[in-house]
């Protein structure tokens, strides 16, 4: 499958509990995470993303975070890569949950992003 | 105003006991409208900075970025990205020139990109921005500095996490804004500017 999915979050369970959740309906998606900082306190890491994406099997990227400072680790991520990735200021789970899903499916990404749409929460700050 | 190899490490070993000294401040004006790691943050990246640094870089060039990447991989909160950005716009533009008040516009400007603020929205950028062009005219003081720090109390946050406490927000200062201040004294103090 081209299309994977990545998680990052502040918190170490959450990134880890997350894909838990995702893998549940999207069996043959792969689905990596970044959560909490090097030393596993709350936070993000660059390094960590890095590996997340390097981790992921496929070579596009559907991306999603929690807090505003993910983000912009994110951001550096995607430009120290030559994968794909697709950012979105959505609510993680629910939104991580539809593209899993979708992705799954099938689902042509145009219409997945016209799915996250609603979901969208954030980005300004 | 020319930024060097030897004034520049002065200014960042300055800075980095500055945060020490300061860590348990910041961290408590971070908890009143942040998640209170800001000191916490700061202290650890700037340990690994001087680490980074003691390793005696080759040149200006790679002293700057050694100094992003230890921010970046080590800080953790927001400011991490933020002041890794601006150092590694420093470092890309110092092979072309040295010259100080460039840098911190280029600095400057990969702070806004990285972060997305404006001024007035009580972030880092509110001091960075007044210091930017009180660099371009050659009236950088202590006062300035200090004045662009305390303009942030009044200010509601728009950007980052005390963006969630809207109005709330008022009447404190932006932990960011202070660390920058710090950085600024610093580059002060140690005759970068002379």
């Amino acid at each position: 499958m081209s299309y994977g999915i990545l998680i990052v979050s502040h918190v170490p369970e959450i990134a880890a509990g997350v894909p838990k959740l995702l893998q549940q309906v999207a069996t043959d998606v792969s689905i990596t995470a970044a959560g909490g900082t090097d030393e596993q306190e709350i936070g993000t890491s660059l390094e960590k993303i890095n590996q997340a994406i390097a981790a992921n099997q496929a070579d596009e990227l559907l991306a999603f975070y929690d807090l505003g400072s993910a983000r912009m680790n994110l951001e550096m991520a995607a430009e120290m890569t030559t994968k794909k990735i697709h950012l979105y200021d959505t609510a993680l789970v629910e939104s991580s949950y539809v593209a899993a899903s979708l992705l799954q499916a099938g689902v042509a990404l145009a219409a997945i992003e016209k799915q996250l749409e609603p979901l969208k929460i954030k980005g300004n700050n | 105003m020319e930024l060097t190899l030897e004034n520049y490490l002065a200014w960042m070993q300055d800075f980095a006991q500055k945060i020490a000294d300061k860590k348990d401040y910041l961290s408590d004006l971070d908890s009143k409208i942040g998640d209170g790691d800001h000191g916490n943050n700061m202290a650890r990246g700037l340990k690994a900075v001087s680490e980074a640094l003691a390793t005696k870089p080759a040149d200006l060039t790679s002293a700057l970025k050694v100094t992003a990447m230890a921010l970046i991989s080590k800080v953790g909160g927001a400011a991490g990205p933020l002041y890794g950005t601006a150092f590694l716009e420093m470092a890309k533009l110092s092979s072309k020139t040295v010259d100080l008040s460039e840098l911190i516009t280029a600095a400057a400007a990969g702070l806004q990109k990285r972060g997305g603020a404006q001024a007035g929205d009580k972030t880092m950028v509110d001091v960075w921005l007044p210091v930017r062009d009180n660099l371009k005219n050659s009236q950088l003081t202590s006062e300035k500095i200090e004045q662009a720090v305390n303009s942030t109390k009044q200010m509601e946050a728009k950007k980052g996490r005390a963006s969630y406490l809207g109005e709330r927000s008022v009447g404190h200062l932006d932990p960011g804004a202070v660390s920058s201040g710090y950085l600024f004294e610093s580059m002060l103090q140690t005759g970068v500017i002379k």
